[in-house]
């Protein structure tokens, strides 16, 4: 093959590489963009055809998304719910994080493994046997038990992160911590949280940002106290179209700001060396 | 008053045994080298006696007090480790003064010891720096400087130096003996290098497969070798073995000569010789020399003999060339006999 053929080769390969990422980055960025300008226009441009690519920077969409009927209270109910959530799996999946980390134990790995199979389940077959559950235990259309099933699903993640973040301590800090005068969770407290607090952080926004986009429990398990995802839901079919791009954007965003922020602890889950 | 007893310590991992009836005394202010190569389970007695580590029998006392059912920081201990785990989140100062705060000093006292202990180490002014700005040898000052701030009965060392390079490792040496030294504490150092265990300890002692062989001064245990372990690892090059058989009574023939040893003994022998005890002397052993180095001060020749390798360090202007013949006459009361059998030094010689 002469050189010339080969640059040519080459070239092409560059080609297709570029095509493929601007295709990627396009088939994120459109939606989110259209999904910006149309939350970011009057009710009236909404409806309007053909469409505007430019905002109007006309808060009307937002204004009566906000006065809408029960949505504030949705809002709220979402951001009780992430915040629980958060709290349970990172109070659960640090300790276990931990364990993972620095103790030899039997069943391991089968340990490990099990973690991750509980997002084997899908939720359409757990949410019955859950709802009866719930209305027996008085769970049912509650924060607290929407926050414990969507703990649930956040765990394996919190676990695993803050077992990749445990396994990059060096023991001897904290072996260096005891023989300097402190108990086991005196070190744990003083040394390793400290260090592992952005970590956990991380872990803990990830969690919220599942809560907060989960809709299939939240519309099965709650009914007066919907989060905002199963609230969007039920009037999905009656709501008018700015609505729409109005919920989805206010449930947007904050997951991606927050995916954003902690991408760097994302890769390091996947084992994929970040920087 | 801090002497360190180790009574009958021996620890298992799973079906691995890798310490096996450890009896070791360190005495008040000793500094005591563990010496031994990977593996042989010199860091596990060391952690053993700071408590990272449960043995699976035996009693650790410290200063006559029992301490084996103690967590670390009961037992009037402090430790340096091999990565020295310098705490990354707290600047130098904090770092010495993270066992003292511990302790509840009043912050004078504190803030006085830390100045101390930096000084000391000549770290006083990175006291503000974080451990990611530091050099490896800086770090190892502040590990150091962390643990001599405690003040502690007994200080253990993992391989302190081993992560440095060589030049800075020889300053550290030097210093560390002085500093250490200097503060009058008990002292266990866990090393492989045999020329930093010569140059710190008070007393060696070399361990080998979960065991301690021999447990002497740096002289003693490089003139009179315990067996061949002890022998073979410590100096560089190592000890020179030869077979000898019996000729008579008190009377041993290696390669072809008659050396006077030790009486009583039946069997085959081996022959003992370090390579710098041997002189160039025309009734010496026969030697095809094979490679010849030349080390500045000295120069080493490596030989055959008998169809043994045998290692002399002869002066460096003697006339040595590779191929040639030399007879290598061995320093009579330099001359050890260890038995094949058992490989244990046999009577005779300088004990």
């Amino acid at each position: 093959m002469s050189a010339a053929t080969l640059g040519g080769t080459r070239r092409a390969g560059r080609m297709v590489y570029a095509s493929a990422i601007a295709l990627l980055c396009a088939w994120v960025l459109v939606p989110l963009y259209l999904l910006a300008v149309n939350t970011l226009s009057s009710p009236e441009a909404v409806q309007a055809f053909p469409k505007a690519f430019v905002p109007e920077f006309d808060l009307g969409s937002l204004r009566f998304f906000a006065g809408f009927d029960g949505m504030i209270a949705a809002l709220g109910n979402s951001v009780l719910t992430a915040a629980l959530t958060m709290v349970i799996s990172i109070v659960i999946g640090t300790p276990a994080g931990y364990a993972l980390s620095r103790f030899d134990f039997r069943g391991k790995e089968m340990f490990r493994l099990l973690v991750l199979l509980t997002r084997a389940f899908p939720l359409p077959l757990l949410a019955l046997p859950l709802a009866v559950l719930f209305i027996r235990t008085g769970l049912d259309d509650t924060a607290l038990g929407l926050a414990l099933v969507h703990a649930m699903l956040a765990m394996p993640f919190a676990v695993l992160i803050t077992f990749s973040l445990f396994s990059g301590i060096p023991v001897e800090l904290e072996e260096a911590a005891w023989t300097l005068g402190c108990s086991r969770f005196g070190a744990f407290a003083r040394v390793v949280l400290p260090l592992i607090l952005p970590g956990i952080a991380a872990s803990a926004i990830f969690a919220f940002v599942i809560s907060w986009n989960e809709v299939f429990a939240a519309a099965v398990l709650t009914i007066e106290n919907r989060t905002l995802t199963a609230f969007l839901l039920q009037n999905l079919d009656t709501s008018p179209l700015h609505l729409k791009f109005a919920g989805g954007f206010i449930l947007v965003v904050p997951a991606l700001v927050f995916i954003f922020a902690v991408r760097k602890y994302l890769f390091a889950m996947w084992g994929i060396s970040s920087r | 008053m801090a002497e360190i007893r180790i009574e009958g310590v021996a620890k298992r991992f799973g079906a691995h045994q890798a310490l096996q009836d450890i009896d070791l005394t360190v005495e008040d202010r000793e500094f005591m080298v563990l010496l031994g190569a990977s593996g042989c389970g010199k860091t596990t007695l060391l952690r053993i006696v700071a408590g990272l580590e449960a043995a699976s029998a035996g009693a650790v006392r410290i200063g006559g007090r029992r301490v084996d059912h103690l967590p670390p920081r009961e037992r009037g201990i402090a430790m340096v480790f091999q990565n020295y785990a310098v705490f990354p989140h707290l600047t130098v100062f904090e770092n010495i003064a993270f066992g003292l705060r511990m302790k509840r000093l009043p912050d004078g006292e504190v803030r006085e010891r830390v100045g101390r202990t930096a000084e000391l180490m000549h770290i006083g002014q990175l006291t503000e720096r974080y451990s990611g700005e530091l050099s490896g040898g800086q770090r190892q000052r502040v590990a150091v400087a962390r643990a001599l701030a405690m003040e502690p009965e007994v200080i253990l060392m993992d391989e302190p130096l081993s992560n440095l390079d060589a030049l800075l490792r020889l300053e550290m040496r030097a210093e560390l003996k002085g500093v250490l030294a200097e503060s009058r504490t008990t002292a266990i150092y866990v090393t492989h290098d045999q020329v930093e265990a010569m140059s710190l300890a008070d007393r060696i002692s070399v361990m080998n497969r979960g065991r301690i062989v021999q447990s002497a001064s740096p002289m003693e245990v490089y003139r009179n070798p315990a067996d061949e372990f002890v022998a073979g690892f410590i100096g560089s090059p190592p000890m020179n073995f030869l077979p000898a058989e019996p000729a008579g009574e008190g009377k041993w023939r290696v390669a072809g000569r008659v050396f006077d040893g030790p009486a009583g003994a039946d069997g085959p022998l081996r022959f003992a010789i370090r390579p710098e005890d041997v002189g160039l002397s025309d009734d010496g052993l026969r030697a095809r020399v094979r490679v010849v180095e030349p080390l500045g001060a000295h120069l080493l020749a490596t030989c055959d003999v008998d169809g043994t390798m045998f290692r002399a360090v002869l002066d460096s202007d003697a006339a040595v060339a590779p191929g040639g013949e030399l007879a290598l006459a061995p320093a009579a009361e330099r001359i050890r006999w260890f038995d094949p059998e058992t490989s244990c030094a046999v009577g005779g010689g300088g004990r």
